[in-house]
């Protein structure tokens, strides 16, 4: 058993996830100012500055997908049923013994499948109902006011709540992705590797780690 | 050229432009020189076309309007040069017709106008094609005109109406003078069906006529019920000379707008209306007519106008100068002191009771109350069975609704009252208030409501069954004048908010910051509160199983 610096996140994967985590954070800063649970910058700035942001995440939700087809990266995505039950049981009872993870990170394969299903309900389920109810929320209005009244949209309530489901959902889902980052080798380990894009690598079979290691050469070379 | 030249100077095609440009400069080319110049030269040039172009630019929307009214009518004819205006007048309906040797199509308009016939003919859903109007509509503050037209008459354009109607076939009793005169030394007497008073110079008056301005106007519509600002609330003497935060378009210190610049006329039919007494969406003068609806910067300013009413943001006060009724109790009325009828003052010097009228209740600067209006009202109207005693009774409904796509959310001040009541008939009492002498069952001579209300309704023409009790009513009056400066403006968190929105009562939809589903706080928490909970637990165990082993 051996220890490797493998080149897990690029750079613009890197980019992506912290400019998203800035994003989120903004928008659910002022989004719950919007929603009336306390006044900073005032609600009409706060609305202000929620569209802004909510911009932003869009346009950066759109060079991700392009990076992700781009790269293939979307591969990292595909649910597998493989190693969910290992997963879980690592989880509930392994992390308590000191086990090892069950799956291994490498950089073709970086998600574990726990991870593979939850981030992509995000991509697929919570992020675009989020875009499309916030869009919604801001436009409704439109058909009407350019009087297309067949397709207008009566009320914001339905959009109002789903929205708020989404953003209420996004808090949970953070808090737990927070902490599960604690859950590498040691606490810091994913913060390390999401923040440098290396992440120190159990290696104990050959030929997995000649793999891992010609593929992070590759990678790094190119990134020089 | 440049370019081109540019790059063929660098064998690397990577270069950025910047490092072009430094290269061109370096080499010393006269002909690349004078191009740079030319090109400076073409820059300056167009920077100039371009600064000066700016000043052909249209103005703004609001300078357009501000321009425009700040060129005040100048009167087009003379009428001190008229002999006819020159002779002795012996009476106010010689004056009218002098007036109608030159104006000799003005009657008819006038005759035509709900200023003369105190009705106009609207079309009311349930109730059909009516004439509605101060003749058989019904108001909680002096309940009712008819019977008491020698009062109330001071405020019809006209002379010598009274309890048989008279007075609205002669085009000589028109009152040409009380909307024309430009003296301000017309006034009409006090309970002589609207006759001027003695004294004034008839003369005078007839040849300093012209465009009604503020005074015309406000000598009734200030004063309506009986006293400054009893009715409107945002119509009252402060605005013979408000100030600009008073009133935005009539501000002194401002645009100084009369009320016929934006109440448009044209052949004696004045545009806007009050929902007091009128129930159809038509001939209404509105703020867009100037503004257009769309008139803030912000987008989402103007997609609000798509429900809300321009003067729900814009007017966050009414009554800004002196108080206004905010509640009129006719059963607390009758009281005397020592056989005679007493008045009871505030600090302000509003009346809180008069033993002719009842007790009181006064605000000064109110909020208005909101609700939808789709610009159609129906009336309580004279006869009038009330089903449902229990309910406060609304003497004019304005109708509207969220889903109505007519519908816009407006500020109004809703006056209460408690007034006579037949209980038998179950129909509202119109009593009969003033006489001239005591002894004729008017109720402000004899304190006797059953005296006065059989008076009253044999004077209307309907049944009265010798029991008088009261009954809560209430009326809303849109508030459309007192337009603040936009500083003052309403502010987004005055509605968007949680306590004590302004729209607190509007309660069919959704608004973000005010509204929330309690499902999904309660779901939406809880399913947080459980994550932390995990969380800490699963940190706590493994804190504790690395320790042990």
């Amino acid at each position: 058993m051996g220890h490797k610096k493998v080149y897990i996140y690029k750079s613009f994967e890197r980019f992506w996830h912290w400019m998203q985590m800035i994003l989120i954070f903004f928008l659910g800063f002022t989004g719950f100012e919007i929603h009336g649970y306390y006044s900073f910058f005032g609600f009409e700035e706060a609305v202000t500055y929620h569209n802004i942001a909510a911009y932003m995440l869009i346009g950066l939700i759109v060079f991700a997908i392009f990076w992700h087809f781009a790269t293939g990266e979307w591969q990292q995505y595909i649910p597998t049923k493989a190693f969910i039950k290992a997963q879980i049981r690592y989880y509930i009872i392994g992390i308590f013994r000191n086990e090892p993870h069950p799956t291994k990170k490498t950089a073709l394969s970086k998600l574990n499948p726990l991870q593979k299903l939850a981030y992509l309900g995000l991509k697929l389920l919570v992020i675009p109902v989020m875009v499309t109810s916030g869009l919604l929320y801001m436009f409704y209005r439109y058909p009407t006011k350019y009087g297309v009244e067949s397709i207008n949209i009566t009320t914001l309530k339905y959009i109002a709540l789903i929205h708020t489901i989404g953003a209420l959902f996004l808090v949970a889902f953070v808090i737990g992705h927070v902490y599960l980052t604690t859950t590498g080798e040691k606490i810091l380990t994913n913060l390390n590797a999401m923040l440098t894009g290396y992440e120190e690598i159990e290696t104990d079979e050959t030929d997995e780690n000649t793999n891992i290691e010609t593929n992070s050469e590759k990678l790094t070379t190119q990134n020089d | 050229m440049f370019l081109v030249n540019g790059t063929n100077n660098n064998n690397n095609l990577g270069y950025k432009f910047f490092s072009k440009k430094l290269c061109l400069i370096n080499k010393n080319n006269t002909m690349r020189k004078i191009s740079i110049a030319v090109a400076l030269v073409a820059l300056i040039i167009i920077v100039i076309i371009g600064s000066l172009k700016q000043k052909d630019q249209p103005l703004s929307p609001k300078m357009q309007l501000r321009e425009k009214f700040s060129q005040k009518d100048q009167p087009k004819v003379d009428h001190t040069k008229f002999d006819i205006l020159k002779q002795t007048f012996n009476s106010p309906q010689e004056v009218t017709k002098a007036c109608e040797t030159c104006h000799n199509m003005t009657a008819h308009e006038v005759m035509n106008s709900n200023h003369w016939n105190w009705e106009r003919v609207d079309y009311i859903k349930g109730r059909g094609i009516t004439y509605i109007g101060k003749r058989n509509a019904i108001n909680n503050f002096c309940i009712s005109a008819v019977s008491n037209e020698l009062a109330c008459a001071k405020c019809h354009i006209g002379y010598g109406i009274d309890e048989t109607g008279r007075g609205f076939t002669d085009s000589t009793n028109i009152d040409c003078l009380v909307c024309h005169d430009q003296t301000e030394t017309y006034v009409k007497a006090d309970n002589m069906a609207g006759k001027p008073k003695e004294g004034v110079n008839l003369n005078f008056v007839a040849q300093n006529v012209g465009r009604p301005n503020r005074t015309n106007c406000g000598v009734c519509h200030f004063y309506g019920g009986g006293g400054n600002n009893v009715k409107h609330g945002d119509l009252e003497m402060a605005m013979f000379e408000p100030t600009k935060s008073i009133d935005i378009h009539m501000g002194i210190d401002g645009m100084n707008m009369a009320c016929v610049d934006c109440h448009k006329t044209k052949h004696h039919n004045i545009s806007g209306k009050l929902y007091s007494l009128s129930s159809m969406n038509v001939n209404r003068a509105y703020c867009e007519d100037c503004h257009t609806s769309t008139p803030h910067e912000k987008e989402i300013l103007n997609e609000h106008t798509m429900k809300v009413a321009c003067q729900t943001c814009h007017i966050p006060t009414y009554a800004k100068a002196n108080s206004t009724k905010m509640y009129w109790d006719w059963s607390q009325a009758g009281k005397l002191k020592d056989g005679k009828p007493y008045t009871i003052e505030d600090s302000m010097g509003n009346h809180v009771y008069m033993s002719i009228k009842g007790a009181f209740v006064w605000a000064r600067n109110v909020k208005p109350d909101y609700i939808w209006f789709n610009g159609t009202s129906s009336h309580y109207v004279a006869g009038d069975v009330v089903e449902d005693t229990t309910k406060t009774l609304i003497l004019n409904k304005l109708h509207g609704s969220y889903n109505d796509p007519e519908s816009k959310i407006i500020p109004v001040k809703i006056h209460l009252a408690k007034q006579p009541f037949d209980p038998v008939n179950k129909i509202l009492i119109q009593p009969k208030l003033y006489s001239p002498n005591p002894g004729e069952g008017a109720y402000w001579k004899d304190f006797d409501w059953v005296r006065a209300s059989e008076s009253g309704m044999k004077t209307v023409g309907l049944p009265f069954s010798g029991k008088v009790s009261f009954i809560e009513t209430a009326m809303y009056w849109p508030v459309n004048h007192m337009v603040a400066p936009k500083e003052q403006t309403v502010q987004c968190k005055e509605c968007h908010t949680r306590q004590n929105s302004r729209i607190a009562k509007l309660r069919d939809f959704y608004i973000p910051g005010r509204d929330r589903s309690d499902i999904v706080e309660y779901a939406g928490f809880t399913m947080i509160i459980l994550t932390i909970f995990g969380v800490l637990v699963h940190a706590f165990l493994r804190y504790y199983f690395k320790r042990k082993l």
